[in-house]
């Protein structure tokens, strides 16, 4: 499957009466955008702002980080089975607004939303502090179940992320990529002597707000299978996630997806990069053993040399995480696997909640539990309100002079598991 | 300026080899010798040795408790602000000495001390996680790398400043875990680590696998009618309001509660302050995670002998497993105290 990537840099953005892209700089209409996201009854209000990399601001609580695109040739369009009809994407055209993101924020809806720093010691560790950010705050009606309110601005932000994207539809593109797998036998015709290599993701799917959609099917219901690498890039898979900030993969980390880019930027030279394997993170251990051993059997069926596997979440998952590694490996398929770490804010702890020898080649994304302190921002974009509860904040959190004391957990993509971020631990 | 005590061996000092290693203990105040010569280099200006000590290999392991006793004095005596010991590579005895002498600095005179050795130097795994220990080559040919790592940590050490991981300071791995920023991002370092072990050349794990901690379960209750079962949880249930703040991740502490006269957790009286999951089910009824409905009636039907007046509670959500079992080791006490013969642990 062949997608050409267009890429158009965002080299600002403001608020105008009229909707437009025009040299680099994104214009958007407020109440258009409002019209977009409100949709949605569930939702009663929403308001959007604009946050600069290097600016003096605090986004919070965050629920979703998402990428505008827009399909412009090739079948069906962005977030099949969730915004456009149910089509199979990643062939075609795709232009994708570089540099800039819509983070969907509000009223916390678990305990388990994030923090986004544009300065400061924070931003160091949030990839999305380099993003020209188009803040969504989005307050739900009254009386609604906490699932229900993660549904509405989940929708929404892709509402809005597609008529950004819309916006980009004539555009010449900056910049152009092009991502081609082969079919199996093509590859081996083309690659006889490199080695096969496959992308193994795990999508968070413990349930109860822990949920990522595959095509618009919740991903604790499938049954592994494989992919093409460039049908992410249309909004295949899409988060659906309140686990800890860190470690959870947004949408837009989904859309760039960063195993693949990098497997694809040695595809036909140190290997042949055959496809992508998603598999899920369910509860149950039946559904764990199950979808273990399917992954262990596809790669094995794959004739696959190596693969990387990617975590998403942390505790139970880590069992997945080791079950897949070693019932790959156990097929003579070579694995390095990405996790991160719970070693204590101390880092004297034991890391995982699941270790096996079979697991000889790991990268880490840091020790979530690690300590920092988030000095104050002149503009909170959200709420403070909940700060104090939030997965890796604590009733000290909020210090008197308006800084926080929080483990890294709150920061939104700090310790990454596809390998997003820089940080690692020894 | 930077006060530095260097301990190095009998060959170091130039006495002589095996056949010296009965030399004893000797302090050279003001003397840099050896291997110091090279520090006082690396140092640049900003420290200065101000007393070296020798010892004979054999001379100190055939004396150990004494000779350290005795080294102990001379280092308190000169108080510096950081203490050396060798490097010695592979030299075994001469290992274990500088691995003693670091770490009893490092703790009984609370000064600051690095050593350095090979890492298959027997002093490696008694000392490594006891105090910062250089990974050098094996043999004294390794001496300029060796001392490039030992000197700027010996600095940093004096000066109060933040250790960084250990592959960025050259230190072995010492069991604790530290953060940094790598040039690349995690998927590239992925990706290489593959090519490489693909095509059978050398890489090196982030993360090395623990020894895991399994716990191995008790045998069966064999009267339970006649036992006394507790319910104990990671899932959080606490009383509505959370009066000891138990954090919604990493938990800090973990809280005792007394369920005496209750029969039922309600939503008015019972919440959850896991950050885990999704709370509505456990807060519309916490019997769910916490089942004392059940047990209650169990209790009522003579199935289980009594249910324990008290339950124990914490969130297991992103929460260390050093916590975990520091929580455990204690309640279980109190547990038992009470006269508790089964448990009934329950997660989410």
């Amino acid at each position: 499957m062949r997608l050409e990537m267009g890429h158009i840099y965002i080299k600002d953005i403001q608020f105008a009466t009229e909707s437009k892209i025009e040299d680099g700089v994104l214009y958007v209409s407020e109440e258009a955008l409002k019209a977009v996201a409100l949709e949605d009854e569930k939702l009663k209000s929403v308001s959007f702002d604009i946050a600069k990399p290097g600016e003096s601001v605090r986004i919070t609580p965050v629920k979703d980080v998402i990428e505008p695109r827009v399909k412009v040739e090739g079948r069906g369009g962005i977030f099949p089975g969730v915004i456009a009809k149910v089509d199979t994407v990643g062939s075609g055209k795709t232009y994708a607004l570089k540099g800039m993101a819509v983070v969907t924020a509000g009223k916390i809806v678990g305990f388990q939303e994030g923090i986004i720093d544009m300065t400061g010691p924070g931003a160091d560790y949030t990839p999305f502090s380099k993003t020209l950010n188009l803040v969504m705050v989005a307050e739900p009606v009254e009386d609604i179940k906490p699932h229900d309110y993660e549904a509405a601005v989940r929708f929404a932000g892709f509402r809005v992320a597609v008529y950004l994207g819309e916006l980009a539809r004539n555009l010449q593109p900056d910049e152009v990529k092009v991502y081609e797998t082969l079919t199996i036998k093509e590859g081996i015709l083309k690659y006889p002597d490199l080695p096969r290599v496959a992308y193994v993701q795990m999508l968070q799917s413990q349930g109860l707000l822990h949920d990522t959609y595959v095509y618009g099917v919740d991903a604790k219901k499938i049954v592994p299978t494989i992919m093409s690498p460039t049908e992410i890039m249309d909004g295949a898979i899409v988060s659906g996630n309140c686990v800890s900030a860190c470690d959870k993969n947004p949408t837009y980390v989904h859309q760039n997806n960063p195993v693949i880019e990098d497997l694809f930027a040695e595809h036909g030279k140190t290997l042949n990069f055959v496809c992508q394997i998603i598999t899920n993170e369910n509860v149950y251990l039946a559904d764990k053993m199950r979808s273990s051993d399917w992954t262990a059997k596809i790669c094995k069926m794959l004739d696959l040399d190596g693969v990387i596997v990617s975590q998403e979440g942390f505790g139970n998952p880590d069992t997945d995480l080791i079950m897949n590694c070693k019932k790959i490996e156990a097929e003579g398929v070579k694995t390095v696997i990405i996790t991160d770490e719970y070693a204590g804010r101390d880092g004297k702890s034991q890391s995982l909640a699941d270790a096996d020898a079979a697991a000889d080649a790991v990268v880490t994304g840091g020790n979530a539990n690690q300590v920092v302190i988030l000095p104050p921002m002149d503009k909170v974009i959200g709420t403070l309100a909940y700060v104090n509860k939030i997965a890796g904040a604590s009733e000290e959190t909020l210090r008197a002079d308006g800084s926080l004391e929080v483990e890294i957990q709150v920061i939104t993509g700090a310790t990454n598991e596809t390998g997003f971020g820089y940080l690692s631990a020894r | 300026m930077i006060k530095v005590v260097h301990y190095i061996n009998q060959f170091f000092a130039n006495i002589g080899g095996e056949e010296k290693a009965d030399y004893p203990v000797e302090l050279r105040k003001g003397e840099v010798v050896g291997p110091g010569m090279a520090l006082m280099q690396a140092f640049g200006g900003e420290a200065e040795i101000i007393g070296t000590i020798v010892c004979g290999d054999s001379y100190f392991n055939e004396n150990i408790e004494k000779t350290k006793n005795e080294i102990l004095e001379m280092v308190k005596e000169m108080a510096p602000d950081v203490f050396i010991a060798g490097p010695a590579f592979n030299a075994g005895r001469y290992g274990v000495a500088c691995g003693t002498l670091a770490a009893a600095v490092k703790e009984e005179l609370e000064i600051p001390a690095v050593t350095g050795m090979y890492v298959e130097n027997p002093g490696a795994d008694m000392f490594k996680t006891k105090v910062y220990m250089i990974s050098t080559k094996n043999s004294a040919a390794g001496m300029r790398d060796a001392v490039k790592k030992i000197a700027p940590l010996a600095l940093k050490l004096a000066k109060g400043e933040t250790i960084g991981a250990s592959v960025q300071e050259g230190y072995m791995p010492n069991g604790v875990r530290v953060n940094f920023f790598e040039e690349k991002r995690g998927s590239k370092r992925a990706v290489e680590m593959l090519v490489k072990k693909l095509s059978g050349k050398p890489f090196e794990t982030e993360f090395a696998m623990p020894d895991f901690d399994r716990v191995e379960p008790n045998p069966a209750v064999k009267d339970l009618a006649n036992t006394k079962v507790a319910l104990v949880t990671s899932g959080g249930i606490v009383p509505k309001g959370n009066p000891d703040h138990i954090e919604s991740s990493s938990a800090s502490h973990y809280g005792e509660y007394d369920i005496d006269g209750v029969f039922d957790l309600t939503s008015e009286t019972y919440e959850t302050a896991h950050g885990g999951y999704d709370p509505v089910y456990a807060n519309d009824d916490s019997d769910r995670v916490l089942p004392v409905d059940v047990l209650r009636d169990m209790e009522k039907e003579g199935i289980i002998g009594k249910l324990h007046n008290k339950f124990y509670t914490t969130t297991g959500n992103g929460t260390a497993v050093a916590s975990a079992k520091a929580f455990a080791a204690e309640f279980s006490q109190k547990l038992v105290e009470d006269g508790v013969g089964a448990v009934i642990l329950t997660s989410t």
